[in-house]
């Protein structure tokens, strides 16, 4: 999570061109996803910014083709070690999903079982793998324990005997139990205190450290995503608005959505300013408008964006943003 | 010397104590009662039109302040003046003898002195802002009688077209417009950022001069956020309505708090300017809570002092200065000696031992 100059030559994860539909009973078609690339380094963390309802889960869950039954890929990509996830059967996913990806859900009061013992539950997803027998699983769960910091004689409780923050700590655990080498973490401290949220990521960070894990971080919190990612990618409507490196995206944001969402953060150390909003609410995915998706909430639309979708345009050093403002500048050079 | 004008609120030595139920065995040998002691001696006072944050981890006791200042609680001990007028346990508690007349907890006091409010009066002036817009809403009414209840309850605005008018203003004051699109409108129709508009504008249709807002944002999306900030904002410079902003993130209490009071374990430990606590502070954990709110520029990572573990039971409460166990600065003296608050500046009081030792 350390911002590290260097850039590893290959990803170990490349999305491209992702696209997701959602259909509902009455065959209404909602466009989750259009055309969503980005890739992902070996040990570093990219965060899926946006708000709710831009199809950051949706993201995740197409990239772990997890999504729910009215859910269908239309089309895209996903590379992982030269293999395309998308053209691989259900029964061959299986040998990716929790091996090779993980997942920490939102919401770790939900996501647990609440009548089972949180070792067991642990256990269960490492035997669900076999992986190794009965005995070496249980020591294989206290491993995970000390690592995410739980004392090892907590494993005989229940979820509600944890406090948020270590329901959080033992999703995680569960996550790492089949050594994977991306981690998904949906929201993963939305929900906690400050003091706590910062325990959390302390812990995604070291053992990022420890195991050279690549972690997809999804948050609407621009704080969290500015204190740990190294690359962003920021979501608006089922799109891709802006993508780049964690140090340009925040200290010269191209697209006006991106802008202000960032004006929109209290910051502590620019007090009593005045927070910038965005007016109206996000478009509802069944009803998308025609042109650019921002734009009836944009402060800085023209004409054109009504009627053409912007297409990501190079800003930067491996920095992209779609907005037709963009487009115009480059053609008056 | 001219009297000042009456803070809006005046908290004196304010206890909350839970009583813990006890088992039958603990009963038999005859072990003492125990107490969650979810706040422990808080004295702070709001001016008229000023907002004060208290801002602390979960269970630190900050909401347990706001319920026991609507009187949703009754306060084991300590005085609460609201305009200067005494506010009372609810009678009709008193009556069936669960509350003692005379507060009888620690730290009370000679309280006869004062004019009194009744609770009905009190909930008139005073309005709460919950924390989940989603659950805070009846599902099965409509935004009309929402906002409208509360004018119903206290009997005000009786003719049905100025009720209507007073409706139709608080939710236009709210910034939900034009106001007669939601009248007939549930709350599963709107938004986030909508109900808790609506939220806004049943508390603020009775034209109340405090709010008691605990966590109005910790809920919302970033730039929804923004808005009702902005609004509460708002509604204070046109209004001039004090509110009490109660969260976790320092991070919004440097956009608009006039004043913060920092709280660990049911007590405060530190208070004083948002700017002075934010810019100098103090107490070893205020500087912790402030090292860890995340900021929106990677340019600025810095290190952060994590505390470990979670804030302890407030039923045994640590010896001496309640914070000594996960303080990275502690000395010997803080396990036995209990730390008042002390006078850093003019504006601005913290409750450490270090702080006799001079600047560090």
């Amino acid at each position: 999570m350390i911002s590290m100059p260097t850039n590893p030559p290959a990803p170990l994860l490349s999305v491209r061109h992702l696209s997701t539909d959602f259909i509902n009973t009455d065959g209404q078609v909602s466009h989750a996803l259009e055309d969503v690339s980005f890739d992902l380094y070996p040990g570093q963390t990219l965060g899926l910014v946006g708000e709710s309802g831009c199809g950051k889960t949706t993201t995740m869950l197409s990239i772990m083709r997890l999504l729910p039954s009215a859910g269908r890929i239309t089309r895209g990509e996903i590379i992982l070690d030269e293999v395309d996830l998308l053209g691989i059967s259900e029964r061959d996913m299986r040998a990716y999903r929790w091996k090779e990806m993980a997942m920490v859900f939102q919401s770790a009061m939900n996501a647990l079982n609440p009548v089972v013992r949180v070792g067991d539950q642990i256990r269960e997803a490492i035997l669900i793998h076999n992986l190794m027998d009965r005995q070496n699983a249980d020591l294989r769960v206290e491993e995970l324990l000390d690592l995410v910091g739980i004392a090892r004689a907590r494993k005989e409780q229940y979820p509600h005997q944890y406090s948020g923050g270590m329901r959080q700590r033992a999703m995680i655990a569960m996550a790492l139990a089949c050594k994977p080498r991306i981690l998904f973490a949906d929201e993963p401290t939305t929900a906690l205190d400050v003091m706590i949220q910062a325990q959390v990521l302390e812990l995604l960070k070291h053992i990022q450290q420890e195991f050279g894990l690549a972690i997809v971080l999804v948050t609407h919190d621009l704080g969290v995503v500015a204190e740990v990612c190294d690359t962003v990618v920021v979501m608006y409507g089922g799109k891709v608005a802006e993508y780049g490196p964690i140090d340009a995206v925040y200290n010269s944001p191209e697209h006006p959505y991106t802008q202000r969402l960032l004006e929109a953060f209290p910051d502590l150390n620019k007090p009593g300013e005045s927070l910038a909003t965005i007016p109206g609410t996000p478009p509802r995915l069944n009803a998308l408008p025609p042109g650019c998706r921002f734009e009836p909430r944009c402060h800085q639309r023209i004409p054109i964006c009504s009627q053409l979708n912007p297409r990501l345009l190079k800003v930067g050093e491996k920095h992209v943003a779609a907005c037709h403002l963009l487009e115009q500048k480059e053609t008056t050079h | 010397m001219g009297s000042p004008p009456l803070p809006m609120l005046e908290v004196n030595d304010l206890y909350k104590y839970f009583p813990v139920r006890s088992s039958l065995a603990d009963w038999l040998a005859r072990k003492p009662a125990r107490y969650v002691k979810a706040v422990d001696g808080i004295t702070f006072s709001l001016e008229k039109g000023e907002v004060l944050a208290l801002v602390g981890e979960s269970g630190c006791g900050k909401t347990t302040i706001a319920r026991t200042l609507i009187g949703l609680e009754d306060q084991s001990g300590g005085r609460i003046l609201f305009d200067g007028k005494l506010v009372q346990s609810p009678e009709r508690r008193q009556r069936a003898g669960l509350v003692p007349l005379e507060s009888s907890g620690p730290g009370s006091q000679q309280q006869l002195i004062f004019p009194k409010v009744t609770m009905k009066r009190l909930r008139q002036q005073a309005q709460m802002i919950f924390q989940d817009p989603y659950e805070s809403l009846n599902p099965r009414s409509t935004i009309f009688d929402i906002v409208a209840e509360p004018l119903v309850v206290h009997g005000i605005a009786r003719p049905r077209l100025e009720r209507i008018q007073r409706v139709k203003a608080a939710l236009e004051d709210a910034g939900l417009r034009p106001a007669e699109d939601y009248f007939l409108r549930y709350p599963h129709e709107l938004s986030g950022g909508q109900r808790q508009r609506v939220v806004i504008a049943s508390a603020m249709v009775l034209e109340p001069e405090l709010l008691l807002a605990d966590e109005p944002v910790s809920m919302l999306d970033v730039s929804i956020r923004a808005e009702i900030l902005n609004l509460l904002r708002d509604l204070r410079e046109k209004r001039g309505v004090s509110i009490l902003f109660i969260t976790h993130d320092l991070g919004t209490v440097a956009y608009f708090a006039d004043r913060v009071a920092v709280m660990y374990l049911g007590r405060i430990v530190e208070i004083g300017s948002t700017h002075e606590v934010l810019k100098n502070p103090q107490h070893p954990y205020t500087q912790a809570l402030l090292s860890v709110v995340p900021v929106p520029n990677p340019r600025l990572r810095r290190q952060r002092v994590i505390l470990q573990g979670e804030t302890p039971n407030p039923i045994e409460v640590p010896s001496g200065c309640r914070f000594h166990p996960r303080c990275s600065l502690v000395v010997e003296r803080c396990s036995s000696v209990d730390p008042t608050l002390q006078i850093v500046s003019e504006n601005h009081q913290a409750a450490c031992l270090l702080l006799d030792e001079g600047p560090k």
